[in-house]
């Protein structure tokens, strides 16, 4: 509001002492820091703390779907009587995991580091600027994810309800009668929605007043038109569902009945409230927000892999402006499709026909971007690092999830698949090998760029190899089992039904797949601290790269980021330019 | 290294025409609108799935309502004077104007606070029914932003004038994004009070 408009706090000490940046306590430097690249990399860890976080709940949901009803071995005794008596997972610890692995991937794991992450640290750089335009909001940006993320983890030991467990989707009504749980869930994407809002407010402002001269809106790398929509649909989509949050909080606390209809019986017994609510009206709330959420997944990774591919290829982008068209209409249509998760609720032809050709014609721009991301590749001197394999494995594994999201597109076989592990697989695909294997590329890729060391191949190899075989382990057979019917809202992963029978043993092959993809991350981790003070020591700019945040000096650099603000010349993607002195030539280079 | 000040905090980018802080607050906007736009969705799809909607005219009261309308538009007048007479140079003119429209602030709170009390002695409450249940969503939510308005406005009232002194285009930059704020406060209600209370 009125503090937007502020410049750093120690804009004023710049000119009495040069190396201002040296002059700051611990922690105005590191904790509380307004720094861009700092925000950024707090994120990024932070995210990447959660992310494993949640893989740990997914891996306890396996052995429960792989053995349903036996004992959890060696830690089944941690999780108490009321969770897991004699090491046995209850139903109700099930649905906790389930809703609380959700919301902690995508909300706290990998928006906050595609967005908050990356886009913190790169975005400014990309574009030739001193910092994000509103530096104090960007810190603040951060607090509130983590009060939102710590929020989120405490529901697990608040009594008496433990966790949410309606799923993260929360839906009404049973998330309206679940226990404490959800309320603390509430809570914690109020403020989760906080930290997004005061960051895409930050992003959009950035973009669009802090371009370096010359820099015009088509000459910005891909990944910042990424990050630049994405920042779009956090705006207008997030209020949504904090509206659906309070409205939520209402009938929990006050005893309302907005999501709760007339005559509802609960356990056999008539609920005491007015009535005369829908709980549809969550659905469309929820999935107003939900689906620009999915691109907000994928838009930044789509970003990320076109820098690492252009600049492994040596070569321009192919249709760089068909592209960035494709991203504004993909950005667009994402706010008239929502209705396609809901085929399920009966609402009617004309309303299926709507979205269903909406869902049809968003699509296009995705396959758009995908095939010029592959075209890309053609005729190139591919150099093939580690942040390239991760890369290049993003455009099958994506092109996977995509494909088989058509049919789901569609009403008539939507219903006989949509509550099935078909759905459970084919947004894994997307989300899974497609955005974390492009987040895992950024990782490697810009790396070099917040410590000045590479990461090391080797383990990156031993990284990428397994990963890649074990996503599809884990996510592959679930299209077998969806198709056979099984259900993938069941405790016992679908033990207790006959048509499951044949399929049941992919069970076993998933869960093997996730431990083993557990096991192969141990080589990242590694890499991830090792690499800080052994990797191969870099330039300023590693990977002979274009995009300004190479022409930045140091590594990082440092506070303030340019010594004077660059001039841009040129587009993106300058690779190989005929008669040019070497095979790539920087934004900021005049000839 | 040395700390480039960031730009365009004050000065408009040329290209654009606009400094920072505006097309902050313009997003911010944008927002609030989608936050209230999903409250008047809900407001429509409860009342035409509803078999029977009781009227807000026939229960709430108009005198009050109406009274704390012309309450609102008064503080978005003297609002805008406090700003122009930051514009004019006259500090001492717009530390009365602003504190007017902090007062007006307290007013409409004060009103609703006895239209609000008046209706939980009379045993009507969120949870009586769907209509009182979105009729105190959405005027809590939008007294909450009149809260927030005029804390914001405190804080340049006092505090926050010291940048006067130092930066006046800076400090009627702010002025003016807080004004846009509470002027979309002000708009919410223009909408609220016949949806709530007339129709």
């Amino acid at each position: 509001m009125a503090s937007t408009g502020t410049t750093t706090p120690h804009a004023g000490h710049a000119d009495v002492h040069e190396h201002g940046a040296h002059d700051l306590s611990f922690w105005k430097k590191y904790v509380f820091s307004t720094d861009h690249k700092t925000i950024g990399i707090q994120y990024a860890v932070t995210a990447l703390c959660f992310l494993l976080f949640g893989f740990f709940l997914m891996m306890l949901m396996r052995w429960q779907l792989a053995f349903p009803g036996k004992a959890i071995p060696l830690i089944g005794g941690l999780f108490g009587e009321g969770r897991a008596p004699g090491g046995t997972m209850l139903p109700t610890f099930y649905n906790e995991l389930g809703a609380m692995h959700g919301t902690i991937m995508v909300f706290l794991g990998i928006v906050p580091l595609a967005v908050g992450g990356f886009g913190n640290f790169v975005l400014p750089l990309q574009i030739g600027a001193p910092d994000m335009a509103f530096p104090r909001i960007n810190m603040a940006s951060y607090w509130f994810f983590f009060l939102g993320g710590v929020t989120m983890l405490l529901s697990f030991i608040i009594p008496p309800g433990g966790a949410a467990q309606s799923g993260w989707t929360s839906y009404a009504p049973l998330s309206d009668i679940a226990g404490s749980g959800q309320t603390w869930w509430i809570m914690g994407m109020v403020l989760l929605i906080t930290s997004s809002l005061l960051g895409a407010i930050n992003f959009i402002v950035t973009t669009i007043q802090l371009r370096a001269p010359g820099l015009s809106f088509f000459r910005l790398p891909f990944f910042c038109w990424a990050q630049f929509v994405t920042a779009f649909l956090l705006l207008l989509a997030f209020p949504p569902l904090e509206a659906a949050g309070v409205l939520q909080l209402m009938d929990r606390v006050a005893g309302t009945s907005f999501f709760l209809p007339s005559g509802l019986v609960v356990s056999g017994q008539a609920l005491q409230v007015s009535g005369g609510g829908n709980p549809l009206l969550w659905q469309h709330l929820f999935w107003f927000l939900a689906h620009p959420e999915v691109y907000v997944l994928i838009l930044p990774a789509m970003g990320i892999v076109a820098e690492i591919i252009a600049n492994n290829t040596r070569k321009p982008l192919f249709g760089y402006r068909t592209m960035v068209y494709s991203l504004i209409f993909l950005g667009f249509m994402s706010f008239i499709v929502w209705a396609h998760h809901m085929f399920m609720t009966g609402m009617g032809t004309t309303m299926a026909a709507f979205f269903q050709t909406t869902t049809m014609i968003i699509s296009i721009p995705s396959v758009a971007i995908l095939t010029s991301l592959i075209i890309s590749l053609w005729g190139g001197s591919i150099r093939f690092n580690t942040p390239m394999l991760f890369a290049l494995a993003f455009l099958p594994m994506f092109g996977i999830g995509g494909l088989t999201g058509l049919p789901l597109g569609l009403n008539i076989t939507d219903i006989p698949l949509h509550d099935t592990y078909y759905v459970i697989g084919h947004f894994h695909y997307v989300v899974a090998p497609g955005t974390i294997f492009a987040l895992f590329a950024g990782i490697y890729y810009w790396y070099p760029k917040a410590t000045g060391r590479k990461m090391s191949e080797t383990l990156g190899r031993w990284h990428f190899w397994p990963s890649l075989l074990l996503m599809n382990g884990i996510f592959m057979p679930m299209f077998l089992t969806g198709l056979a019917g099984m259900s993938r809202r069941l405790a016992d992963g679908g033990a207790t039904y006959a048509f499951t029978k044949p399929v049941l043993h992919y069970n076993q092959w998933s869960s093997f797949s996730a431990w083993g993809l557990a096991l192969f991350q141990i080589p990242f981790i590694i890499n991830f601290f090792w690499s800080m003070k052994n990797g191969e020591k870099v330039d300023s700019n590693a990977w002979q790269s274009t995009t300004l945040e190479w022409s930045a000096a140091g590594s990082p650099p440092g506070h303030g980021n340019f010594k004077t603000i660059p001039t841009v010349y040129r587009g993106a993607y300058e690779y190989s330019v005929p008669g040019a002195a070497k095979d790539f030539t920087p934004q900021d280079q005049r000839s | 290294m040395s700390d480039i000040p960031i730009p365009y905090t004050v000065a408009p980018r040329p290209d654009t025409g606009l400094n920072n802080g505006k097309i902050g607050i313009w997003l911010f906007l944008a927002s609030e609108v989608m936050l209230f736009g999903a409250l008047f969705a809900t407001y429509i799809l409860l009342r035409t799935g509803a078999t029977v909607w009781p009227h807000g005219r026939e229960f709430l009261n108009i005198p009050l309502a109406t009274t704390n309308t012309i309450v609102l538009i008064t503080s978005s007048v003297t609002m805008v004077m406090a700003w122009y007479s930051l514009k004019m140079d006259r500090f001492t003119q717009f530390r009365i104007y602003l504190g007017l429209t902090i007062l007006c602030a307290f007013g409409f709170m004060f009103i609703k606070y006895l239209e609000y009390s008046h209706k939980f002695e009379l045993g009507l409450y969120p949870k009586t029914n769907t209509f009182l249940a979105i009729y105190f969503t959405m005027t809590a939510l939008h007294g909450l932003h009149v809260v927030g308005g005029a804390c914001v406005n405190a804080y340049l009232w006092g505090p926050g004038a010291k940048l006067w002194k130092t930066d006046k285009e800076q400090f009627t930059n702010r002025v003016e994004n807080s004004g846009l704020f509470w002027h979309f406060v002000d708009l919410v209600w223009i909408f609220l009070f016949p949806v709530l209370y007339l129709l």
